[in-house]
């Protein structure tokens, strides 16, 4: 039996994350809302370089990805692993440097990037001395959990953990080969890989930047917060395990799905067709499993907007993942590739899934992280899942729409065999749908307002205590819960 | 094999971890080293050198200001894509760009052949204010660009790094480099890269085939 202990758990660190994550978020949107009016009315780039289009569009997904998001996941996993592991967080300090390491590093990428430093691939812009300081900050990250999770009270390791651990290990692995440079000054360097390497390169990391931090990270995140926002323990356990395996050992092979009909060798388009197709399996599975840790608790959609966020970020899952397969054929690939509808297939994922689990497991936390009974307003929580809700639904099919048509008039001709439209005919076809996607954007900000608003009002007492902060006491374990346990309380 | 075996792993941190580590592995190992062996066997087609300075300023400047992020260099070996852009775009055309510059997105159209389809002049304009001569356009402006001018040193310093990575730069190429670039804008960079583009890098007869390929629709 373990020793009792009169421990409490290390929630300072948790809500400095939760509150950069609620900030990133904000500024994250706001660059993507300038980007959409951007698209529809150019004047908005004034002629100034940091706010052109071009140059803005790296801040955009970076502060999405890895400023919101990857606060939320790291602030969330190291509440998951406390709770979990019955353990206070290992390595305080370290978990301290981690919080502001990250922020720094979020900070010097939406700065440099619109100054113009980039290494000129998707999603790892940032130029290679951030890079440096991503993969010792990413190390800490993995050092406190991994020790956290070594000094666990309990035997079992709660499948959330196993999630945000293989996010650790995967995002480091492929941050690290994607990256390898040799730099020429601060504002440039050139990749160790060129043309058709460096796209197989790129694109392995890029899809599994998709699959390690916006899927297997928040999937952690969702193992832990739908069964205790539910009340109820995992539908199948065993089947979030099996699944877990097939998840990360497929997801790597899919990334050749980015160059059908490029100038790859054939074989790895096929490769990354077919298993594209198997990753249906997982990706469903989770889903369904989430899902259906809701049975019998259907009601609690009714009271508790923050289960109503998960639920319907499991909806968006599996609709953007069985997207996403689809989108992997190659027949279905040469009408979308380059089109629009990718950027609906993106925002599905990203404004449906990512941006929902991560908002309800805030409203799922924040009140326990600080003290309180509840969240300060139900009203505002509500208000602003209708907001991101419509938001995301005018995003997602403006796009879907936009891509198809550019995807139908691309490939048009007429009776002669000739192409019949022009490339501009697309573009002015498309033009409304555009707007009709700014308007989604800044629904969707607004509720960001509407979420922080509401944070900082259930932060007010704890604002007042803030030099004594609420000890929240770990619970003994149970010895050899089986099954699992639904994760602790508090 | 019982599900208690599996059972190891869901109790041993380091297991688990080392088994994740191994399982993420797999896909790209089967994938990427293939690639690279064969891109380290194949030879740059035939008198294809790597780019003159002035266009490596150029290209420089393309991915700085993330022309990338509206517009493809990769030409699909599909017949509409032929039909519009010319001939398909091969590997072997793009073995000298780091990092490669294939795009996802087409907001505006490709690129891959656009060398010689206008003058340079129609780029100036087009550049400098993209309405002025297509008025739909939401290309952004760039008017920064002719004000900046290249700095040989730096294209210097640039082409040993590419050197160093294999790039057949020779030393009387290098030295004469900031005599090349000497008083030219970063304008004049980024077009002469763009008109050299699927012809410069494609090899005599293909580039000769390229721009006598069909109609092309604007
Ligand atoms: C917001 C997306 C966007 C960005 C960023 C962008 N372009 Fe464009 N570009 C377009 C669109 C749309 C067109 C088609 C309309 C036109 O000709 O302006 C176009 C057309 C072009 C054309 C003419 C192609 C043809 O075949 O007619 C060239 C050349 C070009 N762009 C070069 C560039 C360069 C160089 C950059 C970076 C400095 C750049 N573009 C950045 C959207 C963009
Ligand atoms: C089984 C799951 C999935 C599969 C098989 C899949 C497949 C695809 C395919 C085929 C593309 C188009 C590539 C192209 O033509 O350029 C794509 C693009 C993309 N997907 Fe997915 N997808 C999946 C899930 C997701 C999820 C859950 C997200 C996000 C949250 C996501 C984010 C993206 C992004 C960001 C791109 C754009 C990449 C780019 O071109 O810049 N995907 N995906
Ligand atoms: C207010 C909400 C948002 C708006 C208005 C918005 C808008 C945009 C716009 C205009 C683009 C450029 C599309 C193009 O080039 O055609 C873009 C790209 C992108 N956005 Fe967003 N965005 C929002 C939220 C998010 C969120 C929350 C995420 C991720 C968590 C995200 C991830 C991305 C990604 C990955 C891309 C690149 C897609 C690609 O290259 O294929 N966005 N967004």
């Amino acid at each position: 039996m373990p020793m009792k202990s009169n421990e409490t758990y290390d929630d300072h660190v948790v809500r400095m994350f939760l509150a950069a994550s609620a900030i990133w978020g904000i500024v994250g949107m706001l660059v993507g809302m300038y980007l959409a009016a951007e698209l529809v009315w150019p004047f908005w780039n004034f002629d100034l370089p940091f706010l052109t289009f071009s140059r803005l569009r790296p801040a955009h997904t970076f502060g999405v990805i890895f400023a919101f998001g990857g606060s939320a996941l790291i602030g969330t996993c190291y509440y998951t692993v406390q709770r979990t592991a019955h353990k206070r967080l290992a390595w305080g300090a370290l978990a301290m440097f981690t919080f502001w390491g990250w922020q720094l590093i979020c900070v010097l990428s939406m700065v440099s990037m619109p100054l113009g430093f980039t290494q000129g691939k998707e999603y790892a812009e940032a130029e290679w001395w951030i890079d440096i300081m991503i993969a010792i900050v990413w190390v800490s990250i993995g050092a406190v959990f991994f020790a956290t999770l070594a000094r666990r009270r309990i035997r079992h390791i709660y499948v959330s953990n196993w999630y945000y651990g293989a996010f650790i290990i995967a995002v480091g692995l492929l941050h690290i080969v994607n990256n390898l440079a040799i730099p020429v000054s601060m504002s440039k360097s050139y990749s160790i890989y060129s043309g058709a390497v460096d796209a197989m390169v790129q694109w392995w990391y890029g899809h599994n930047a998709v699959a390690f931090f916006l899927t297997a990270g928040f999937l952690g995140m969702m193992y832990y917060f739908v069964p205790r926002q539910a009340q109820q323990p995992l539908w199948s356990y065993r089947f979030s395990i099996v699944n877990f395996w097939a998840l990360i050992s497929v997801y790597m092979w899919a990334g050749s799905h980015h160059l059908i009909y490029t100038a790859l060798p054939d074989w790895v388009q096929s490769v990354g067709m077919a298993f594209s197709l198997v990753l249906l399996m997982p990706s469903m599975g989770s889903a369904a499993n989430g899902l259906l840790t809701f049975n019998g608790s259907w009601h609690r959609l009714r009271e508790d907007p923050a289960a109503k966020f998960m639920v319907l970020a499991l909806v968006f899952y599996a609709a953007s993942t069985f997207e996403g397969s689809m989108m992997a054929i190659k027949t279905v690939n040469s009408l979308s590739h380059y089109t629009e509808w990718t950027i609906a297939h993106v925002h599905s994922g990203s404004l449906g899934w990512v941006a929902m689990i991560t908002i309800g497991s805030l409203y799922a936390m924040a009140p326990r992280a600080l003290g309180r009974p509840a969240m300060h307003s139900r009203k505002g929580m509500e208000l602003h899942f209708w907001l991101h809700l419509s938001g995301a639904l005018l995003y997602v099919i403006a796009m879907w729409i936009a891509g198809v048509t550019q995807g139908m008039m691309w490939r048009a001709t007429n009776a002669d065999g000739g192409l019949a439209y022009s490339f501009i005919d697309s573009l002015i076809a498309i033009k409304p749908l555009y707007g009709l996607r700014w308007f989604g954007g800044v629904l969707i900000w607004l509720g960001m307002w509407v979420m922080a608003w509401n944070l900082w009002y259930t932060a007010a007492d704890a604002r007042k205590r803030i030099i004594t902060p609420i000890p929240v006491p770990i619970p003994e374990p149970i010895a050899e819960q089986q099954p699992p346990p639904l994760p602790a309380v508090a | 094999m019982a599900y208690r075996h599996f059972e190891f792993i869901e109790k041993h941190v380091w297991t688990l971890g080392i088994a994740t580590a191994i399982m993420v592995s797999l896909g790209g190992l089967a994938e990427i080293t293939p690639l690279y062996m064969e891109a380290n066997k194949v030879q740059p087609a035939d008198g294809l050198k790597p780019y003159s300075p002035l266009r490596l300023a150029g290209r420089d400047i393309y991915v700085r200001e993330g022309c990338y992020l509206c517009h493809s260099q990769m030409i699909r070996a599909l017949r509409f894509e032929t039909q519009r852009y010319g001939p398909y775009s091969t590997a072997s055309e793009s073995v000298y760009d780091r990092p490669f510059q294939w795009g996802s997105k087409r907001t505006g159209p490709d690129l891959a052949r656009v060398g010689g389809k206008y003058s340079d002049e129609w780029q100036r304009v087009h550049l400098l204010n993209p309405r002025d001569v297509v008025p739909a356009s939401n290309m952004p402006a760039y008017p920064w660009l002719a004000k900046a001018t290249v700095n040989g040193q730096d294209i210097q310093e640039r082409m040993r790094v590419l050197r160093t990575l294999g790039h057949p730069y020779s030393e009387a190429e290098i030295s004469l480099a900031p005599k090349e670039v000497a008083g030219k804008t970063e304008l004049d960079a980024l077009i002469a890269y763009l008109q050299g583009l699927g012809i410069d890098n494609v090899p005599r007869q293909a580039g000769a085939a390229a721009s006598t390929a069909g109609e092309r629709k604007p």
